[in-house]
């Protein structure tokens, strides 16, 4: 947005920002790394991309998928608004929540803050891709069972961050969970239940201290 | 009187959220997830000054922005704006990235006026005004009964404090939005909402179009804690930009906005005096509290409900009584209706001034809960809740070593402190009017629609074991739709009301449809094994039954405690959880696994609360200095202690609601916990490491 007030202080546009403070930082930062930006320049002369759109190729649950894309579409927004995957949730926008945890090349990753053309020539996985002919992962089916979920809206996200955990380790303890499950913020309350979720899909015996009492039989 | 069936298989057992398979899919769809043919993209511009004449606004540039559809002004004219986010245009285009260039291209000239956010300098004389019309300072309500003075002079002990509590943001995962189609023949609004109902109303009337005009589709939703109850200023504004636009229009909050302009709980500061005989018997209670609701007030929150006013006192039985509440307005986002509203900082300060009262007559403070808990008005509803309450104390007591764990306050060794707290509930959570409809086909499958929603509280799973009981059936068996206002309607879900109105209606409708089933076909008991071959006699058309909500089957009035038991680091400041143990009545317990899930829901915002989350703002610049998850702390996994749930079952009451009671005593029990560790009181919630070191006196107070 630009905006003027009657204070002059908000008129600073950014071209007279870069005019005046800009292009004297910029020379003396070219000063310093003459050579790599050369090289750098040199390496980019064939691949500048944009600003408009340009063709994208991703490979999601096993699919190759055709986009045309500006350069700065994230991996998420082209998943959820210019596909249809919209199991990953955007939530804040900004690598704090984990609700749009996808996996590329079985890592998980913030797909709010991988651009789209870098997500080309490499397996992106979301949560539609886990189920295998309509039966849940276990992971999923674990979900399920212990009622890991509330509103279900950071769940994709979650189980995302518990799938890559137990692809890299089969056996967790639950200190692996919760560090594996750090970068996930979930607003309903259902953590002590994801712990418990993780913790069964990986065959790990747990006991939840929860009871139903009849208030008849109190004394 | 009707009454629920004493033989129980599925109501009450462990049966799974029927919604579970689609949510860890990803194939349910939220509003934010349709994508109607055609749809676009929408977002808002906002106020980035704290108060400002707006003098123009020129949106020409933005229309000229490729792939932009529409633009629209909020307000035509010149306007005042009154908080750092308020509304003043909003745009609709093809991707995000046309919406982000078409906002920074629209120009806003505006003259900025003096403002105030905090809110000790707004209560000031001389501060600026948030309404020319009226001090910033409302005048106080006086409350009071008894003879206070006297019963203060004649009271053994007296202690008083000030005790403070911090605006806390709503933030459910899913921002405010709908999706809205406005076609010739009226609106479609897929919304993130409470109550698709008052969605409907709300839009109809802003928007001038019929209510039979206005259809709300609400199948998921992201959580709203209240702040989701009305159609709200975007779902307006994605109406009108989809009749510019002709198309459908996407409109959803970024974390930003939500963190500005969708609601809050109130600020408190209290201060309170107790005064008791020598046996702990109260005699006197005086508060004087204020808060800020920004620049809404009491009843002109959206929702309501969005008060400063708390109950006072809180619980416990005093006969002299008084009590002066006033808010402060500041140039701030509104307050909402926020789960339990005006309880969990009434808590704060009643738990904790009791404890002092505790400390200051050398007593056990939870056998002084449970002295000053006694029922003494003739009611019998209050009496019930207070007897549940005494025996959910000595229960929860027992459970969580409450004899063994209290010590004197301070008095663990070392520089690791441990403590421990409790702290009581109070809520109604009662139901009302709620219709649905059943119907049964001939090849055996029910479909049960009610006009509901489903906040990811279970409502739907609720609906689904009712049924599945009624009929003989599994729960899997049933098609619960929920979330249409083409369904027969049900009320908003606030107040924990929701599981007390739709449990009765679906109990009624599904009884009548067994009947009217058994009485068509001629089959005796058409229930479990005998359903298939009933439900093919019906022949062609379904059985379609309509019922609604009935005397008998929920009650209002849940009691609930809470203990906390915590570690504090007098070097950092910081305060580790160890355990939290809620004992929790609900009436009759209709669904476990999600009932349980809404306690550890409760106690973790109610830990949120209590040790990490307030809105912070800048005096200087009036702006909100902590939108987003980074800087508002929310708790993670790993901020988790253990959770032991006890739910006593109580079916003679029927249903009651269980989602609000349960973050009501979270905070104060931590917060009492946190006192007996450390042998000094941290007044102010959150309570942040700073504070605890400051209460110390090891660094000097913020």
């Amino acid at each position: 947005m630009s905006e003027s007030s009657s204070k002059e202080g908000f008129a600073v546009s950014r071209r007279s920002f870069l005019k005046t403070f800009g292009t004297t930082a910029a020379a003396a930062a070219t000063a310093q790394v003459e050579t790599i930006a050369a090289e750098l320049q040199q390496a980019n002369a064939e691949r500048v991309v944009g600003p408009g759109a340009v063709p994208i190729t991703l490979q999601i649950n096993g699919k190759a998928v055709k986009l045309e894309l500006e350069p700065r579409v994230t991996l998420l927004d082209a998943l959820r608004n210019h596909l249809s995957y919209t199991g990953a949730k955007e939530v804040c926008d900004r690598a704090t929540c984990g609700a749009c945890t996808v996996l590329v090349d079985d890592q998980p990753v913030y797909a709010c803050s991988m651009l789209a053309i870098e997500a080309q020539g490499k397996a992106i996985t979301t949560v539609e891709g886990l189920a295998e002919n309509g039966r849940l992962s276990p992971v999923q089916e674990a979900f399920v069972d212990q009622d890991a979920l509330m509103c279900g809206y950071c769940t994709p996200g979650f189980v995302m961050s518990v799938t890559a955990l137990l692809k890299r380790n089969p056996k967790p303890t639950a200190e692996d969970v919760k560090h594996a499950c750090a970068g996930n913020l979930c607003r309903c309350g259902t953590q002590p239940r994801i712990l418990q979720a993780a913790l069964k899909a990986a065959g790990v015996q747990t006991a939840s201290k929860t009871e139903v009492i009849s208030y008849a039989r109190l004394a | 009187m009707p009454g629920w069936p004493e033989n129980r298989t599925h109501i009450g057992s462990h049966a799974r959220r029927v919604d579970g398979p689609a949510k860890v899919t990803g194939a349910a769809k939220y509003a934010s997830d349709v994508q109607p043919e055609g749809w676009l993209y929408g977002m808002i511009l906002r106020s980035r000054w704290p108060k400002a004449r707006i003098l123009s606004i020129n949106i020409e540039k933005a229309k000229q922005v490729p792939g932009i559809k529409a633009v629209i002004l909020v307000r035509e004219g010149e306007r005042i704006v009154r908080y750092y986010g308020e509304e003043l245009a909003a745009v609709a285009g093809t991707t995000k990235q046309a919406c982000l260039d078409a906002l920074r291209a629209i120009e806003v000239r505006a003259r900025e006026l003096p403002f105030v956010v905090n809110e000790e300098d707004a209560r000031e004389e001389d501060s600026p005004r948030v309404w020319d019309e009226s001090p910033n300072l409302s005048r106080a309500r006086d409350e009071s009964r008894g003879d206070v003075d006297k019963a203060f002079s004649e009271a053994a002990v007296v202690v008083e404090g000030n005790f403070s509590t911090s605006v806390q943001i709503h933030h459910p995962l899913e921002t405010h939005g709908n999706t809205v189609l406005w076609a010739d023949d009226g609106i479609t609004c897929w919304a993130s909402t409470q109550g698709i109902t008052s969605v409907r109303n709300g839009l109809a009337g802003a928007l001038s179009v019929p209510q039979s005009q206005v259809r709300v589709i609400c199948e998921y939703m992201g959580g709203g804690f209240g702040a989701k109850l009305g159609f709200g200023v975007e779902g307006a504004l994605a109406a009108r930009l989809s009749r510019e636009a002709k198309a459908p229009v996407k409109l959803m909050l970024t974390r930003f906005d939500q963190s500005l302009a969708v609601g809050n709980r109130p600020s408190t500061f209290q201060k309170i005096r107790l005064g008791a005989a020598s046996d702990g018997t109260l005699l006197a209670y005086e508060l004087d509290n204020y808060g800020t609701a920004g620049i809404g007030a009491g009843g002109a929150t959206e929702g309501g409900s969005g008060d400063v006013r708390i109950p006072a006192p809180y619980i416990y039985q005093v006969p002299n009584v008084r009590a002066r509440q006033a808010s402060v307005a500041v140039n701030a986002g509104s307050a909402r209706a926020f789960r339990a509203p005006s309880h969990p900082p009434a808590s704060f300060g009643m738990e904790s001034i009791m404890d002092e009262l505790a400390v200051k007559l050398n007593m056990d403070p939870l056998e002084l809960r449970i002295l000053n808990n006694k029922p003494t008005s003739p009611n019998a509803g209050d009496a019930l809740v207070r007897q549940i309450r005494e025996k959910e104390f000595l229960l929860g007591a027992e459970r969580f070593g409450w004899k063994q764990k209290y010590k004197k306050p301070g008095s663990s060794p070392g520089p690791i402190k441990t403590g421990v707290g409790c702290a009581a509930a109070t809520w109604g959570g009662g139901g009302r009017g709620t219709r649905a409809e059943a119907q049964i086909n001939p090849d055996g499958t029910v479909e049960i629609r009610c006009g509901t929603q489903d906040l990811g509280t279970g409502t739907k799973t609720v609906i689904a074991v009712i049924a599945a009981d009624i009929f003989g059936l599994k729960p899997e068996q049933i098609q619960v739709r929920v979330g249409d206002t083409n369904f027969p309607p049900s009320g908003g879900s606030g107040g924990s009301t929701t599981a007390a109105s739709v449990s009765p209606a679906i109990y009624d409708v599904c009884t009548k449809a067994l009947g009217q089933l058994q009485q068509q076909t001629g089959v005796a008991d058409a229930r479990g094994a005998n359903w298939a071959a009933a439900c093919k006699k019906l022949g062609v058309d379904p059985l379609v039954v309509q019922g609604q909500w009935q005397q008998g089957l929920s009650s209002s009035g849940a009691a609930g405690v809470q203990f906390a038991e915590v570690e504090v680091d007098t070097e950092t400041g910081f305060v580790r959880l160890k355990k939290i143990l809620c004992v929790q009545d609900c009436g009759l317990v209709v669904s476990k696994l999600t009932a349980e899930s809404q306690v550890n829901g409760g106690i973790i915002m109610g830990i949120g609360y209590a040790l990490y989350e307030g809105r912070v703002m800048d005096r200087n610049t009036g702006v909100v200095l902590n939108p987003n998850f980074e800087t508002y702390k929310l708790p993670g996994i790993a901020d988790i202690p253990e959770i032991e749930i006890i739910l006593l079952d109580m079916p003679e009451r029927g249903v009651i609601g269980i989602g609000e009671p349960v973050t009501i005593p979270t905070a104060a029990a931590i917060a009492n916990a946190v006192a007996n560790a450390i042998g000094v009181r941290v007044n102010s919630l959150p309570i942040t490491p700073e504070k605890v070191l400051a209460a110390l006196g090891k660094v000097t107070t913020a």
